[in-house]
């Protein structure tokens, strides 16, 4: 769509091909002839322009950039999916666009922004062993709302902050658009960019670690969050880890840990996509893919299509879905009828070996 | 400009997911994109807009992924205009830059089939059939100008860039 609105723009040629990638993974390998055509449409597009393609398989856009350093602190970044904030995580002002904004700027090198209001978000005390980033990121939703960071920037503070990984930055900032928000920052000291000693804040919230267990959101709200001990009912039919939320090593390792040597429930099904091939390679040379699969899974090439429906691991009517992914609203995974709880890698590998809905807390030691 | 028809309406947070599911989006056939507007949300939707309408929601309209189908979804259905007391950020640039008006205001004064009308600019709704008039959010005049061309692609057709 961004490819024809340049063109019906009048555009020829891009303003300048080094400041554009094109990366291909929301359908891959492409599933039927009409997206196959369109993925050839914009491989001839980008080798006419000069603009570096990343063909499908190779991973997630948001972990490509990350791991092939695209993107710096200071950065302006637009990305035509909504997901681009996750950049905030190395200080990039970074934000989703449309079609017709990414044409805009293709073409003319600009866009126009509001600058918006900040909320500020301190992440107080020290994380439990049991819970991870995405425990964090979901408690902050459910407190700020699915709404209540629309047009507003977020900066992420924090003792936990300061020693936490890349990976565990990353899930953080990905999921700040599921507040709205248009960027998230993680303000760690060497983010390389810090807010003004003057700047002023909308809102503050402090999110005591102390106390969070592992949280899950329930269908079909990202901000209904609530506990995984509450949920311990709940029939899981279907699991998913991947995502650009949790698709990382570090995500696989976890599950592997919890599944090594075990089989998932009977009437259960996981899905695993690595977010990238270089994911996916050192999840081979530790063995984790090995032992992921010994367990039951099914591993998916690196990509999105299971987390928005566009390819592969469709729920039948009915069925309950946990997943390390982002949204869990209607319809995202491919049927209207089936409903997605949203979890850390943790409680979806426990969830996926019990056949209900599991809570981490109970594992002996450290995840 | 303006703008004239019968109100759909809908409640909170109607997602991008709602509007068009992901897995319709793979097309450049508006056409198809129209035939699955709203589809999981309202199988009545294509038959309830197809003379052109002005879809009426709640709050945070056009929540979650930054697919720009969603809001040509809707005009190809025979979308005039939405109107919501709030939507998210990323859908109200996508519907802003394809050409299709939106109102921030409060929809608890519209009912579900009133006839409404409105003049891009404005700063007020009419609401014909309880004869009222509904003040909205005004427009930066940026945005005011694309929806007058009728998006950002005849914006920059004409003016060369922003």
């Amino acid at each position: 769509m961004a490819i024809k609105a340049f063109e019906n723009m009048g555009g020829r040629s891009v303003f300048d091909p080094s400041k554009i990638v094109f990366i291909m993974d929301h359908a891959v390998p492409a599933p039927y002839e009409k997206i196959a055509n369109l993925q050839a449409m914009m491989r001839s597009f980008a080798e006419e322009q000069g603009i570096r393609f990343i063909d499908g398989g190779e991973g997630v856009c948001h972990q490509i950039v990350v791991e092939q350093d695209f993107v710096k602190a200071g950065d302006l970044v637009l990305g035509t999916d909504s997901h681009t904030c996750t950049y905030g995580a190395l200080g990039a002002f970074a934000t989703g666009v449309g079609s017709t904004d990414m044409a805009a700027a293709m073409f003319t090198g600009k866009s126009w922004f509001k600058v918006p209001e900040t909320i500020r978000v301190t992440l107080k005390g020290k994380l439990s062993n049991k819970c991870s980033a995405k425990d964090v990121i979901l408690k902050t939703i459910g407190v700020i709302g699915a709404d209540g960071a629309n047009y507003r920037s977020m900066e992420f503070y924090g003792e936990w902050l300061e020693e936490s990984s890349l990976a565990e930055r990353l899930t953080l900032a990905n999921m700040v658009v599921e507040m709205g928000a248009k960027c998230g920052y993680m303000c760690r000291s060497s983010l390389g960019v810090a807010a003004d000693g003057d700047a002023c804040y909308v809102m503050d919230v402090e999110i005591d670690l102390d106390v969070l267990t592992p949280q899950v959101a329930r269908p079909h709200a990202v901000d209904d969050v609530c506990s995984a001990a509450e949920l311990k009912s709940v029939v899981v039919h279907q699991g998913f880890l991947g995502s650009c939320t949790n698709g990382r090593l570090e995500d696989l390792r976890i599950a592997a840990r919890i599944l090594e040597g075990k089989k998932i429930a009977k009437g259960t099904r996981l899905i695993v996509t690595p977010a990238s091939k270089a994911i996916f390679l050192a999840a081979m040379n530790e063995g984790i893919l090995q032992t992921l699969v010994a367990a039951g899974a099914v591993v998916f090439p690196p990509g999105c299509g299971v987390c928005v429906g566009t390819h592969g691991g469709v729920p039948a009517d009915g069925e309950n879905v946990i997943s390390t992914s982002n949204r869990n609203f209607k319809g995202r995974m491919g049927n209207n009828k089936a409903s997605i709880y949203l979890a850390s890698p943790a409680t979806v590998a426990l969830s996926v070996l019990e056949g209900r809905i599991a809570d981490p807390a109970k594992l002996e030691g450290a995840l | 400009m303006k703008i004239r028809g019968h109100s759909v309406k809908y409640g909170d947070n109607i997602s991008t997911d709602l509007v068009i599911a992901g897995k319709y989006t793979k097309t450049l056939n508006i056409a198809d994109l129209a035939e699955h507007a709203m589809e999981d949300l309202d199988p009545h939707f294509a038959e309830r807009i197809k003379d052109g309408g002005f879809v009426v929601a709640g709050s945070y309209f056009g929540c979650g992924s930054s697919r720009e189908q969603a809001p040509v979804a809707l005009k190809a259905a025979g979308t005039l205009c939405i109107v919501a007391k709030t939507f998210s950020r990323i859908f109200y640039r996508n519907a802003i830059n394809i050409g299709l008006p939106l109102i921030e205001c409060d929809t608890n004064l519209i009912e579900d089939g009133d006839e409404l009308e409105y003049e891009i600019g404005s700063e007020r709704l009419i609401n014909r059939t309880r004869n009222i008039e509904i003040p909205v959010a005004p427009l930066p005049s940026i945005m005011v100008e694309i929806l007058k061309e009728g998006g950002v692609v005849p914006y920059i057709q004409k003016n060369g860039g922003f």
